[in-house]
């Protein structure tokens, strides 16, 4: 295994154990997804609109807040104690960290949208039949590339004074193409169409995904550097 | 001469090109309302056009210029091109709400409606909330350093985000009227509107040349005042 895989992997072991260990961040936003399921129930009007028509675009802001909030949590864990430094000075390349807290973010992400998925079928009655593998790929295409955004963003985000609300302002607007493009890919799938109609947006979910996580590794010594 | 007169010259220099824009501006209107002939479906709403496009093009500039400016520094630390790419960011931002404002008023008479959640619009307007974002993120960290090089790194991702906006125009079912001049075959408008439009364009550069070099000078003279209050 090459040596900064090596090194990404050890960043983001640290960051799953410490976050297994209280369990509260990921159990605080599964809660907040689920709460945010159950909003959306109420925020329709039943005679006026199934909830299957709504159905994707409420799956995908669900898993978008939750991922904010998600998000939010990756550096302000490192900015008590001055974890930070400590992990700067360690002899690990700024391209190895970024990886390593990139992975740790989609591990916290992924389980939540994991958790997220079957309230999502038990609250709004969606039969995801044949759809679930592709489901299963586009969640992963399209969080992949926000989550990388997200990361880097999110690094900044906790050195000025307004962090919380700094994340989301820079981060939705990128968010923007992944959302769409995994919305329309979500309607199409739960109404049974076939996959060569969604090649196009799985090619820009792709290509955002390359550009971003490679974009993102690379600019990530600029954040970090003291 | 010491910085500050330097910057107060810029100001001057570019309060003197923005003036001369803004004629040249008023000059637009004369030639959109008197030169080009009234569009046979759309009317005179459709002479909104020579500002909206205008605009709308040196707002993806200035934008454009951000990101260039922000990867150049990156590379080369330069303080100038992060007072340059601040500069460029406030003016597109302006231009964005000159975009965003005369959209509308042209859409209501034409599409029926203000705002549509057409493609391009939802993600023109998502761009001008990223610079906004920002010139937000500017001004939330103290440190020169830290805010140079954090804005840098947006506005090179932000340049990147461009090009998905573009192909998702395609991918997304538009309303939008399609690109008439940056489009593979040859422009298809009469030849008097494409020469305004032109002519519009190069005012609204110039304008923003003006604009972002006042605001260059107030930057060297804002640092210049911060290094001092840092000092005392």
């Amino acid at each position: 295994m090459p040596e900064s895989l090596r090194l990404a992997l050890a960043v983001a072991a640290k960051d799953i154990r410490a976050e297994l260990r209280s369990r509260t961040a990921l159990l605080s936003a599964l809660v907040f997804a689920a709460l945010v399921l159950v909003i959306f129930n109420f925020a329709r009007d039943p005679t006026a609109l199934a909830a299957v028509d709504l159905a994707p675009s409420v799956l995908w802001v669900t898993f978008a807040l939750a991922a904010m909030v998600a998000l939010n949590r990756a550096f302000t864990v490192e900015r008590e104690n001055g974890a930070l430094d400590g992990l700067l000075l360690a002899p690990v390349p700024r391209g190895a960290l970024f990886i390593g807290k990139l992975l740790a973010n989609l591990a916290f992400v992924g389980t939540v949208e994991a958790v997220t998925l079957p309230l999502f079928v038990l609250f709004f009655n969606v039969d995801l039949g044949y759809a679930l593998p592709g489901i299963a790929g586009v969640t992963a295409l399209a969080t992949i590339g926000f989550v990388a955004v997200g990361t880097i963003f999110s690094a900044m985000a906790v050195r000025t004074r307004f962090a919380e609300l700094m994340l989301p302002v820079l981060l939705l607007p990128f968010m923007v193409p992944p959302l769409i493009g995994a919305v329309q890919v979500t309607a199409r799938l739960l109404d049974g169409r076939p996959l060569s109609e969604m090649l196009g947006w799985f090619r820009l979910l792709a290509l955002y995904d390359i550009v971003f996580v490679t974009l993102c590794t690379l600019a990530f010594a600029a954040v970090m550097d003291e | 001469m010491t910085t500050a007169d330097s910057a107060r010259a810029l100001v001057r220099r570019g309060t003197a090109v923005t003036v001369v824009a803004l004629l040249a501006l008023a000059g637009v209107y004369v030639l959109a309302l008197l030169y080009t002939p009234v569009e046979a479906r759309q009317g005179l709403a459709q002479k909104i056009f020579y500002l909206h496009v205008p605009a709308a093009w040196s707002a993806l500039l200035a934008f454009s210029l951000v990101g260039i400016c922000g990867g150049l520094y990156l590379w080369l630390n330069d303080r100038r091109l992060d007072r340059f790419a601040a500069s460029s960011a406030e003016v597109g931002v302006a231009f964005g709400v000159v975009m965003l404002t005369t959209g509308p008023i042209w859409a209501k008479p034409i599409w029926g409606t203000w705002w549509t959640w057409d493609a391009r619009l939802t993600l023109t307007l998502f761009l001008f909330f990223l610079f906004v974002g920002y010139l937000a993120l500017r001004a939330a960290l103290h440190d020169p350093s830290e805010r140079a090089r954090f804005s840098a790194v947006v506005g090179v991702l932000g340049l990147l985000l461009v090009p998905f906006i573009h192909l998702s125009v395609y991918l997304f079912r538009t309303l939008h009227p399609q690109p008439v001049v940056l489009k593979p075959s040859a422009p298809s408008l009469p030849p008097e509107m494409l020469r305004t439009l032109m002519v519009s364009a190069l005012v609204f550069v110039l304008l923003y040349a003006g604009l972002v070099t006042i605001r260059y000078g107030l930057a060297v003279m804002e640092e210049e005042r911060e290094e001092r209050f840092d000092a005392a």
